[in-house]
């Protein structure tokens, strides 16, 4: 019997070294993703989101440091790897989609053999028509004509490269696929059809997602968990469903309430007072705690564990709010 | 009184006049503090000193310690030795050149003629290409056709051999050398590189702000566009001082240039007397004005290349 | 003035941009990227120009502002201290003295702070070129600004650079920027779009309180519905550089009534993890408007299109009930 979470992420502390000083980028973050479920990291700039990938894939710029913390996909030490077999786990293990990945596509290769490339990279002995059938069968689950492979990047659209992207990291059958704002930069028609591209290829591959944005509202309609990050921390993490409707963090809360929606009555929204922080001298204890409205004296001096407070509800609050004040 | 009220609205303790000369100071140091890292600035900012002493040191020697009659780089001659050139020796530290004149003094001399000539020629250039940069960018249309149909024009002329046969038209001194070379590469390839920034900031929206405002295009120009080229025709300047000492030399050494003395005379002075090739023993009449050339130019190049971090910051996020 | 006069009527309004192509720059067409279009905002109401990018809304904007030259149309401004203007016409003079009527907020405050001047000089920008007041009277204003957009104290603001704000104190300052001539309308191109979530809802609410004490009417250009209806007392939607709705924020909201306000309404995610969202599907994507032709501009994607849709020019307009107007002649 396998272990039902395929990748486990434990204790993961990482630093920028700039010439300021120390970024605390990601500290001391923690999570499962279990076998064909959707995690979706929910946060603003700058709270680690986006380094907790590149984490997991290596791909951590020269400045970064990884100071403590494992990560597990399927029981093997992705941090404790060399180079070279990194390299095997990208792509057929976790494959990510860029936040800016429509540019990606290199201009002067036709698209579909971009993909062909990097799957004959990935399977020695695949021929070169079997790549092709694989490409074949991959167009049309993205939305897209597999007529269209023979064409280059510049005939497609925003949209259209987007989902030529994700084909691409569809190709080799990861286990895991980390999806990094894919549709920020895409319409709202657009976005909405990718997403539920991407959703439906998911749950029908049996994959594992990690969806980062920004976006609550993408957020909630892609992500069977959710972990809202604050400042480099999780600060909690729990179903969908119990992170919008009982928000146990001040700061989930808070953006639940600051997030304009077109559904429903018009909500008032209350705006959050300050700014994230400076992550060179982040604050002491919570870091949410100069920002927060239910701040006690334990916050500003000790930091509070990540801790179960309801079933799978893990939250890092000295203070939290009572289950059903959401 | 106006000084009193203004204090009294903002809070501002001091006049706005000190508060800017602090801002300018601090942007110093913190751009100073940026370029030191880069070694390569900080040697070619050394040579650059040297040769600063250099320049000033010779009129104090002139002066105080040297008789003008034996050591003038121009009209001096030792009558106390016999045969010129004469080795280096205690009197003449780098010898004398053939028609018996101190090399060293001629060294010290020369290099406040390279100063000037090279920045001059940089100022000159940097004024026009900036200028031009920033109109044919901003206006457009047949003003950007004609000026950048010409910067092709000039980048394809072989400047040396234009400047050899300009001198023979014109009567060049250091002044108008200074001009004409500064003129060339404002209007050559210079220009190019400051339009294709002044391009990038053209489309910002602050210049689109200063417009909805009801800047005229001259206010747009002179508050936005050009103090944001600044940098990159300041980092151009230090290329074109390198260019010009080395285009003054090039003349001098074919005798082209009316000038009293120079280190592109030193050279042709030896090279007219039939010394160029003469053998090692005669080195000091070619290697002093040869090295110094080669030194100032690359200094200027080296500061170049390391504002170019400064100015430029490709890795600077680190 | 009374509350409900009109402040901005825009008639016709139209910019055509060429597109030249091959070796000799042949023209080969005119994009359309504002074609036609007629609204009107009344004084101390809000309108919220809504679309997918490349509809022409920002080209409205600029228009609006007089960034561009519109190609035809008027833009008239109903103002107390100006009169009636038609804003299409004037030039010179006439037009930097409108400019302190009209003014604009853009999106990206990276980009709409020049880096080397201080917080002081970009503020003070528009007074000084306006020949506004002397030094003393301009600073003054300019702190009464700074505070008014919540960057206090101002003194502390001042004289720092662009670089060492947040993006949300930036946007403030361009804010700040666009209010200190007392203009009477602004327009707002997607000012909160680059914004961090807990910074935006501040900027919006900062933005609908001076709004209501300056008597300050916007323009607010989004892609983003939601935001559109927490600003905006109206909404119009624009597609391939026509307006195909307009109404009341919360009747457009509840009853969108043109087939793609209605797919774009369904396509815009909701935060309810619960709600298994339906989107109305329609075809294709968004073309480029070279030359369009001269039936409704949204036949090709439209699902309930017919041969009357094909066969007539763009629908009107047209007041369907209570001020919804709705251009489609399926509706």
């Amino acid at each position: 019997m396998k272990d039902k979470n395929i990748l486990s992420v434990q204790n993961l502390t990482m630093h920028y070294r700039t010439r300021k000083g120390d970024v605390s980028a990601v500290d001391d973050v923690s999570f499962d993703l279990a076998r064909g479920q959707s995690l979706g990291l929910v946060g603003e700039s700058g709270c680690g989101k986006t380094s907790i990938a590149f984490s997991l894939l290596r791909l951590l710029p020269e400045n970064a440091q990884l100071l403590s913390g494992n990560v597990y996909l399927d029981g093997c030490d992705v941090l404790a790897l060399d180079e070279k077999e990194v390299r095997k786990i990208r792509w057929r293990g976790i494959s990510m989609v860029f936040q800016a990945a429509m540019n990606a596509l290199d201009p002067v290769y036709r698209v579909g053999d971009q993909i062909i490339e990097a799957l004959q990279t990935h399977f020695r002995g695949l021929s070169e028509a079997e790549a092709r059938e694989r490409v074949r069968e991959l167009f049309p689950l993205v939305g897209l004509d597999p007529g269209l492979m023979d064409r280059y990047p510049h005939e497609f659209s925003g949209g259209m490269r987007q989902r030529a992207i994700i084909a691409m990291a569809l190709s080799c059958e990861p286990r895991v696929i980390i999806a990094d704002e894919p549709t920020t930069a895409l319409d709202v028609i657009v976005q909405d059809r990718i997403l539920g591209e991407l959703r439906a290829i998911q749950q029908k591959m049996d994959m594992s997602m990690i969806y980062i944005t920004h976006d609550i509202a993408v957020i909630a309609e892609v992500s069977d968990r959710i972990g809202v990050m604050y400042a480099g921390r999780m600060a909690e993490l729990a179903s969908a469903v119990d992170v919008f409707e009982k928000p146990l963090h001040p700061y989930t809360h808070a953006l639940m309430n600051a997030f304009p929606s077109i559904e429903g009555e018009k909500q008032e929204l209350k705006a959050l007072p300050g700014e994230p922080p400076d992550l060179l001298s982040p604050p002491s204890g919570c870091r949410f705690h100069p920002r927060c409205s239910r701040t006690i004296e334990k916050c500003m001096g000790l930091q509070p564990p990540f801790e179960e407070m309801g079933a799978g509800h893990f939250v890092a609050c000295w203070n939290p709010l009572e289950v059903g004040n959401g | 009184m106006a000084e009193i009220t203004k204090s009294q609205l903002s809070g501002l303790t001091e006049p706005i006049w000190r508060i800017r000369l602090r801002l300018l100071r601090r942007s110093f140091i913190e751009n100073w503090r940026l370029f030191r890292e880069y070694p390569i600035g900080m040697i070619g900012l050394g040579i650059i000193a040297v040769f600063g002493l250099m320049a000033v040191a010779h009129p104090i020697l002139m002066e105080y310690v040297w008789e003008p009659r034996v050591y003038d780089p121009v009209i001096g001659y030792d009558i106390s030795i016999l045969a010129h050139p004469s080795q280096p020796s205690s009197t003449h530290i780098l010898g004398t050149d053939p028609l018996g004149r101190d090399v060293l003094s001629q060294l010290l001399y020369g290099t406040r003629f390279g100063f000037s000539l090279g920045i001059s020629a940089a100022l000159v250039s940097v004024i026009v290409s900036t200028s031009i940069g920033a109109l044919s960018a901003y206006y457009g249309g047949i003003v950007d056709v004609f000026f950048m149909r010409l910067a092709d024009v000039v980048i394809m002329l072989p400047f040396i051999a234009i400047l050899i046969v300009l001198s023979a038209l014109i009567e060049f001194n250091g002044l108008s050398l200074a001009l004409v070379y500064g003129i060339l590469v404002g209007f050559g390839g210079q220009t190019i590189v400051i339009k294709s920034q002044a391009l990038s900031i053209k489309v910002k929206p602050y210049i689109e702000a200063a417009r909805a405002a009801g800047g005229s295009d001259g206010h747009i120009i002179f508050t936005h566009l050009i103090p944001n080229l600044m940098p990159l025709s300041f980092l151009y300047m230090m290329f074109t001082v390198t260019g010009a000492v080395f285009a003054e030399a090039a003349l001098s050494f074919f005798g082209l240039l009316n000038i009293r003395m120079s280190w592109g005379i030193m050279i042709n002075t030896a090279q007219a007397a039939g010394y160029l090739l003469a053998g090692p023993e005669y080195l000091h009449l070619m290697l002093p004005a040869g090295l110094a050339i080669t030194m100032l130019c690359s200094s200027f190049y080296m500061v170049g290349r390391a504002l170019d971090e400064v100015v430029n910051p490709r890795l600077r996020q680190r | 003035m009374g509350e409900n006069s009109t402040l901005v009527n825009v008639v016709g309004l139209e910019k055509r941009f060429p597109v030249s192509a091959g070796v000799f720059g042949r023209l080969r067409g005119h994009i359309h990227a504002v074609d036609e279009i007629s609204f009107e905002i009344p004084s101390g109401r809000s309108l919220g120009l809504v679309g997918e990018s490349g509809c022409g809304k920002t080209t409205t904007g600029k228009l609006l502002a007089r960034l561009l030259d519109p190609t035809d149309g008027h833009i008239y401004l109903n103002d107390e201290e100006l009169g009636k203007i038609d804003l299409a016409e004037i030039r010179g003079q006439e037009l930097k003295t409108f400019r302190r009527r009209v003014q604009i907020i853009f999106q990206d405050p990276y980009e709409s702070l020049n880096p080397r001047r201080t917080i002081y000089d970009t503020v003070e920008e528009p007074l000084r070129v306006q020949g506004i007041g002397g030094m003393a009277e301009r600073e003054a204003r300019v702190v009464k600004l700074l505070e008014l957009v919540g960057l206090t104290p101002a003194s502390s603001f001042l004289f720092r650079f662009p670089h060492e704000l947040s993006g949300g104190q930036r946007q403030r300052v361009a804010i700040a920027r666009a209010l200190v001539v007392n203009p009477v309308f602004v327009i707002a191109d997607e000012p909160t779009s680059m914004l961090d979530v807990s910074i935006r809802i501040g900027v919006m609410q900062l933005m609908t309180e001076l709004a209501e004490r300056l008597n300050v009417s916007y323009l607010y250009i989004t892609h983003d519905l939601a935001v559109a209806r927490y600003m905006c007392q109206e909404i119009a939607v624009m597609y391939l550089g026509k307006i195909v709705e307009q109404g009341e924020t919360e009747e457009m909201i509840r009853h969108p009534q043109h087939p793609y306000t209605r797919a774009l309404f369904s396509a815009v995610p909701v935060p309810n993890p619960r709600r298994n969202r339906i989107a109305i599907e329609i075809k294709g994507g968004v073309p480029t408007p070279i030359d369009p032709p001269q039936r409704c501009r949204f036949y090709d994607r439209c699902l309930s299109g017919d041969d009357f849709c094909l066969n007539n020019d763009h629908p009107p307009l047209d007041d369907k009930g209570a001020g919804h107007r709705v251009a489609c002649y399926k509706v």
